[in-house]
């Protein structure tokens, strides 16, 4: 029993409206934990959470042992240690694949550019792309920047990447290369919690899936439980429905 | 009409003034570069008493005639007190009048950056000055370079109020020239044409500028 | 006798004080010049933006609908009125239309000098509203008979102007501030009612420039307050200039 990450009653209201509603959950090392619900639920709001980036009105979390919300905790130490990967990739426009994958560890990790070189190198190569270590954001495709995303999350080492909606702003063609790389990531021990309309991917590689509804969990459990014996209406619902909709990927 | 004469004679003494010139442009612009720049991460990023001293000032000296304050820091600074010299008269009410304007422009730009760039860079733990340092004013700077080029331009052709507090700019040397052979029509035909042709130079260099730097995709607004 | 600070009972009564009262009161009491020198400003003002607005259609309509020859002329002349300084021009103007024969009053020439270089400006706003209405409308008013002239006087006109608002009101605020530079060929605005009072009172020099720069400050927002009701006023349903002027320039 490791536990990596642990979440402890989020919440979180915007304006008038409650949108995390007391969120607890744990991910122990080397776990890969699917979060799915209907938009607009707070998924994406709670892993932002996670990494400060959106801080949470009440709750706390923990990363391997370090309280995140303690007001004495250094955020951007801790921020080095968790990767996030954005649904709009958010390259850094004005830097090559490598530069972007490179920032971090030169300015963040502060080591030196030969090492960070390798480092970047390597991860690029990981995620298929080393041959496009000179190319702008601009000249990739959008399955091709998300790669290079999550590239630069793995380069920072993290104890736990987070994947925000990873292929929802990607082509259908596109989707695949990113899923692919998602799922060596997933069979070679990163622990990862990941928000995703991709049941197939979910249903394959998911050692637990957390279905969220109206900022609280309605159910979470491994896919089997989940996908043939759902506890709760709902859930039965909305596999039914997303499957429908999005039919059987992966 | 009598014969319009040009005398060969006053080219040298138009050039000093010239260097001159260009002198307080230089100046006065490195002093918005700086001063705007500022003001512009306090207008964006700033709280608070940031957010309203930037704000107060960039109202002011936008909304206020340049020459104007040129005449408040020149006769009005020494019944306080303080007495500058015309040049750097000059160049202090020139420099602090652009800093107001390169102000907009660079908050402009660093507002046109889509916030995920932001988001992006403090996920991969870096502090706020470290992402506005690598990660903003790189895309900023670029972006600013079409009305940035503009003011330079603009402020060269402004440069030539500073005449009005003794200094011997280009217009300075003119209207020392005129006044003592009044010939204004042919001295400043040539002063206009000089002036002209420096923009006409300028422009160019700028345009290189902006070509050199460009980056594939940078630039194109997302919105 | 010296002030001693705080010591000192009421301010009124230290030396300092004393100045600063009556500095007041002086520059109140010229109030009455100062809002007649500011008149005299935005006359000039007045003069030189409806010449400039007369000219740059000119010079617009000439650029987008004009023959090589004159289209060629219009540019030639938006680059000079845009590309010389505003003091060369208004020398050239003053000093320089004697050697014409003709004596211009200074008023007169710093409407023409600054009144010209105004319509570079503006005729460039003019072009960009123009070029941005679809070809369509053009298209449509001939087809349905009018000469291009009825054309563009009810059709490209009357469109382009309210796309125009927006820019226009930044050469409002330009223009505005700029009338002071008329004091170089010694036209009566501020600049000299401020330069009056510093000469009688050298030390309410700094009281009376910012007193100017107050007031136009208040010429600025004022203006632009109005011009937005404009816009409100003759706004569209649906009608606006695309493409945003997001990074495009300000005016001085």
């Amino acid at each position: 029993m490791n536990i990596i990450l642990k979440v402890e009653d989020l919440h979180k209201r915007y304006g008038r409206e409650e949108v995390l509603k007391g969120v607890s959950f744990e991910v122990q090392k080397g776990e890969t934990k699917v979060i799915i619900g209907p938009s607009g639920t707070g998924k994406s709001t709670m892993l932002r959470c996670i990494n400060q980036l959106t801080p949470p009105d009440k709750g706390r979390i923990w990363l391997d042992g370090v309280e995140v919300t303690h007001p004495k905790t250094n955020i951007n130490t801790v921020r080095a240690q968790i990767g996030f990967v954005f649904q709009d990739f958010n390259l850094f426009t004005h830097l090559t694949a490598l530069d972007n994958v490179r920032l971090g560890l030169l300015k963040v990790k502060k080591l030196v550019k030969e090492r960070a070189t390798e480092v970047a190198v390597e991860e690029l190569r990981r995620v298929g792309l080393a041959d496009k270590t000179e190319a702008y954001p601009a000249e990739l495709s959008g399955g091709q920047q998300q790669r290079v995303s999550i590239a630069r999350a793995l380069a920072m080492d993290p104890k736990v990447i987070l994947f925000d909606e990873p292929t929802s702003a990607l082509d259908p063609e596109l989707i695949g290369e990113v899923l692919t790389v998602m799922i060596d990531l997933a069979k070679s021990g990163m622990t990862m919690v990941v928000v995703s309309h991709e049941m197939g991917f979910a249903r394959s590689v998911a050692d637990e899936i957390i279905f969220m509804e109206h900022g609280v969990i309605v159910e979470q459990g491994s896919p089997q439980q989940l996908f043939s014996h759902p506890q709760h209406p709902r859930t039965g619902e909305f596999l039914h429905k997303i499957t429908e909709l999005y039919g059987e990927t992966g | 009409m009598h014969h319009l004469v040009f005398e060969w004679s006053w080219l040298p003494q138009l050039a000093q003034g010239l260097t001159i010139t260009l002198e307080i442009t230089a100046t006065c612009i490195a002093i918005g570069i700086v001063l705007g720049l500022l003001l512009a991460i306090g207008r964006v990023y700033g709280k608070h008493i940031f957010y309203w001293l930037s704000s107060a000032y960039v109202q002011f000296f936008r909304g206020t005639p340049i020459l104007v304050q040129l005449f408040t820091i020149y006769y009005g600074l020494p019944s306080w007190g303080v007495r500058l010299s015309p040049f750097i008269s000059g160049v202090l009410a020139l420099g602090l009048n652009t800093a107001a304007y390169q102000a907009e422009y660079f908050r402009g730009a660093i507002q046109a950056i889509r916030a995920g760039q932001m988001l992006a860079a403090r996920s991969i733990g870096m502090t706020l000055p470290q992402a506005i340092r690598y990660v903003i004013l790189p895309q900023a700077l670029r972006l600013v370079i079409p009305p940035w080029s503009n003011e330079l331009i603009l402020m060269l052709k402004y440069s030539s109020i500073v005449y009005m507090v003794t200094v011997m700019d280009l217009m300075g040397v003119a209207m020392t020239i005129t006044s003592r052979n009044f010939r204004y029509l042919e001295v400043f035909i040539v002063v206009a044409l000089m002036y002209l042709a420096l923009v006409l130079i300028i422009s160019r260099l700028l345009r290189m500028l902006e070509r050199k730097v460009r980056i594939p995709g940078l630039g194109v607004e997302r919105r | 006798m010296r002030e001693r600070g705080a010591a000192c009972p009421s301010p009124s009564w230290s030396k300092e004080g004393e100045l600063k009262i009556e500095g007041l009161i002086t520059v109140g009491r010229s109030l009455p010049d100062l809002l007649g020198a500011t008149l005299i400003n935005i006359e000039l003002f007045l003069a030189l933006i409806l010449l400039g607005f007369l000219v740059g259609i000119i010079i617009a309509l000439l650029q987008v609908y004009g023959g090589g020859f004159w289209s060629a002329l219009a540019s030639a002349w938006e680059w000079f009125f845009r590309g010389v300084p505003a003091l060369v021009l208004l020398v050239l103007f003053f000093y320089g239309s004697s050697e014409f024969g003709l004596s211009l009053a200074p008023f007169t020439a710093a409407a023409l000098a600054l009144g010209f270089r105004s319509s570079g400006y503006q005729s460039q706003i003019f072009r960009g509203a123009i070029q941005s209405i679809p070809p369509g409308q053009m298209m449509a008013a001939r087809s349905v008979g009018l000469s291009r002239l009825q054309a563009i006087a009810n059709i490209i006109l009357p469109q382009a102007l309210r796309l125009a608002i927006p820019a226009w009101s930044n050469e409002f605020s330009s223009v505005i501030k700029d009338t002071t530079l008329a004091y170089a060929v010694g036209v009566n605005g501020v600049l000299r009612h401020a330069r009056y009072i510093m000469v009688r009172h050298y030390e309410l020099a700094m009281l009376a420039y910012i007193t100017v720069a107050l007031v136009f400050l208040l010429l600025t927002y004022g203006g632009n307050w109005l011009l937005g009701l404009v816009e409100r006023r003759l706004a569209l349903p649906g009608f606006q200039m695309k493409g945003g002027r997001g990074q495009e320039a300000l005016s001085r």
